[in-house]
């Protein structure tokens, strides 16, 4: 079953020059394996296809139950240089919390249970 | 020895609620007030400003802080670490000094410490002659390409200068370029006599001083976890560190402010701008964010424990602003019905216009707000019957005159564009010098901070 990624987790994100970072954290611990193996740094590219030109780099904080993602090439140059709306990255939080992801039946019933 | 110490954030960035240092300072116990006021570009503003006047090139609203704080603060022996100073720490201390002397506290009443060496502006160019290319980290070009455009050229000093400055009895410590968590951490190795190679230690300050860098940013400001039950952020409680000598600490805030700490939101603040977690980078030491515990230690308290760290690298980064050119955004509001395909009529418009007056820039970009300027294709189609549609358009470039030119193409579309827009109230949209940020690495030995303790 697909569920969409606020079922499971909440973010913040910033910026590094043009880089954007997104920090992906599970609301429940239990959720953090699955954020690990269907999240990884293929997908996120892939949902970002257009958005991000560069690489994207994951990191795993097992102790947060937390993921960051380095999305490079993604803020139109960065900083004052930057001439998008949102230069700083502040909402690819939530646009990373757009992407579909497929979990277990039984996964989607502890989810909605 | 003190078994606690807390150390209260007053400002998340230069421009945040002017209150929330008086907040701090009176809403509660506490030791230590931090204000961190540079941004990256920041330098390169103060550096202009020091250029019209000597006296100036410090963030200036850190003086009447001081005027409204200062007797609190001596009263109740809370110490400031603030890197207010800017390309002009002694124009800041001595505006600091004037201020306590009418406040009746001068003399030996107040100690001001000043750290400073940060600036190597006027050492650029023996620098690179000696082979220090100071190559930009993000892109590996050495400075040369951009030598005879950089505005401002400072290291960023870490805690060890400003625990000088406490050691020697100052209460107010003022910096230049400082890191952030230095604010923080210099005082916990003060009061608690950390050791410079304790590298756990170090990083726990360190983290301590993450947290609470960003202002509210960690007491349910900018919070997604539940965000409509966050209480009253009206009145929102700036965080505050309570350290332990053994470098365990708790994220709190004052009684009876708003906001919450929680958790979830320390976690969302502890990701915040990461790179790789493993080495969160320092001047004072290499912390590692997979080693950070949490737990609740009762209502708006989480206790933050279990971290490591390594030894620091050899290099201090080096913050160097450029000119790089000028841009221009202009915007236009085109209502229902119709109204994204008329902003992307007016779009082609414009930029049919822009290359018929031959204009060159080096990057155009259009957005649609309320259609795609956060999410991009992500958001997908919008609404058939959406009620209105903002058309912004940036451009940047080399030459000033093409940028200007373009500012003067957006009011023009009302008239000679689709119809129902609207949206121009502010005039033409303003020409912009771009100062941009150039990210380097020099040795450590090359810097050499000062301290001085001055009395009021």
């Amino acid at each position: 079953m697909r569920v969409r990624l606020t079922e499971l987790a909440h973010a913040r994100s910033g910026d590094k020059g043009d880089t954007a970072n997104v920090g992906l954290i599970a609301l429940q611990d239990e959720f953090y394996p699955i954020l690990v193996r269907e999240v990884t740094a293929e997908r996120v590219k892939q949902h970002f296809t257009g958005i991000v030109h560069g690489e994207v780099e994951r990191f795993e904080l097992p102790n947060l139950g937390a993921l960051n993602f380095l999305l490079h090439e993604s803020l139109g140059g960065g900083g004052t240089l930057s001439l998008m709306t949102d230069a700083q990255g502040k909402t690819f939080s939530t646009a990373l919390l757009r992407m579909e992801i497929d979990v277990t039946d039984q996964e989607a019933a502890d989810l909605h249970g | 020895m003190k078994q606690k110490v807390r150390i209260a954030a007053g400002q998340g960035f230069w421009g945040d609620l002017l209150d929330a240092p008086v907040r701090q300072v009176e809403g509660g116990p506490i030791d230590y007030l931090m204000l961190d006021y540079l941004a990256e570009v920041t330098m390169s503003i103060m550096q202009k400003q020091k250029a019209r006047d000597p006296n100036a090139g410090y963030a200036k609203d850190f003086v009447p802080l001081m005027r409204r704080i200062l007797p609190t603060c001596v009263e109740r022996d809370i110490k400031v670490t603030a890197n207010a100073g800017g390309v002009n720490v002694r124009g800041c201390a001595n505006a600091v000094i004037e201020v306590a002397r009418e406040l009746g506290l001068g003399g030996n009443k107040l100690r001001i410490g000043m750290v400073t060496g940060d600036d190597i502006m006027s050492r650029l160019d023996e620098l690179l002659s000696r082979g220090i290319e100071l190559r930009n980290m993000d892109t590996g070009e050495p400075l040369s390409t951009v030598r005879d455009k950089i505005q401002s050229a400072n290291a960023y000093l870490g805690a060890w200068p400003m625990v000088e400055a406490l050691n020697r009895g100052a209460q107010i410590v003022i910096t230049g370029r400082a890191t952030d968590t230095g604010l923080t951490l210099a005082p916990l190795i003060h009061e608690f006599g950390w050791a410079n190679n304790d590298w756990n230690r170090l990083s726990a300050g360190t983290i301590a001083g993450h947290i609470i860098e960003c202002g509210a940013q960690a007491s349910g400001g900018n919070c997604q976890y539940e965000w409509r039950s966050i209480p009253n952020l009206g009145d929102v409680g700036f965080p505050i560190v309570e350290a332990s000598p053994d470098g365990t600490f708790v994220i709190t805030k004052h009684e009876r402010t708003g906001g919450w700490i929680i958790i979830p939101g320390i976690k969302e603040q502890l990701v915040y701008e990461m790179g790789d977690p493993h080495e969160y980078i320092t001047p004072d030491c290499v912390a590692d964010f997979t080693t950070i515990h949490l737990e609740y230690e009762g209502r708006d308290r989480v206790r933050v424990f279990g971290i490591e760290g390594r030894p620091a690298t050899e290099f201090l980064k080096v913050s160097i602003s450029y000119s790089a050119g000028f841009k221009a955004v202009g915007t236009l509001v085109y209502a229902w019905p119709d109204a994204y395909e008329k902003a992307q009529a007016a779009d082609r418009i414009l930029r049919r216009r822009l290359d018929r007056l031959g204009l060159q820039f080096d990057h155009v970009l259009t957005e649609f707000v309320g259609v795609n300027a956060t999410h991009g294709r992500l958001a997908g189609p919008p609404d058939a019957d959406i009620p209105e549609v903002q058309l912004r358009v940036g451009v940047r470039g080399q030459d000033r005159s093409a940028v200007e030119r373009f500012t003067k193409e957006i009011a023009p579309l009302i008239l000679t564009g689709p119809p129902a827009v609207t949206g121009f109230a502010g005039g033409r949209p303003k020409v912009e010098e771009i100062v941009a940020y150039w990210p380097a690495l020099i040795p450590k030995e090359e810097i050499t901070p000062a301290v001085e303790v001055l009395e009021a």
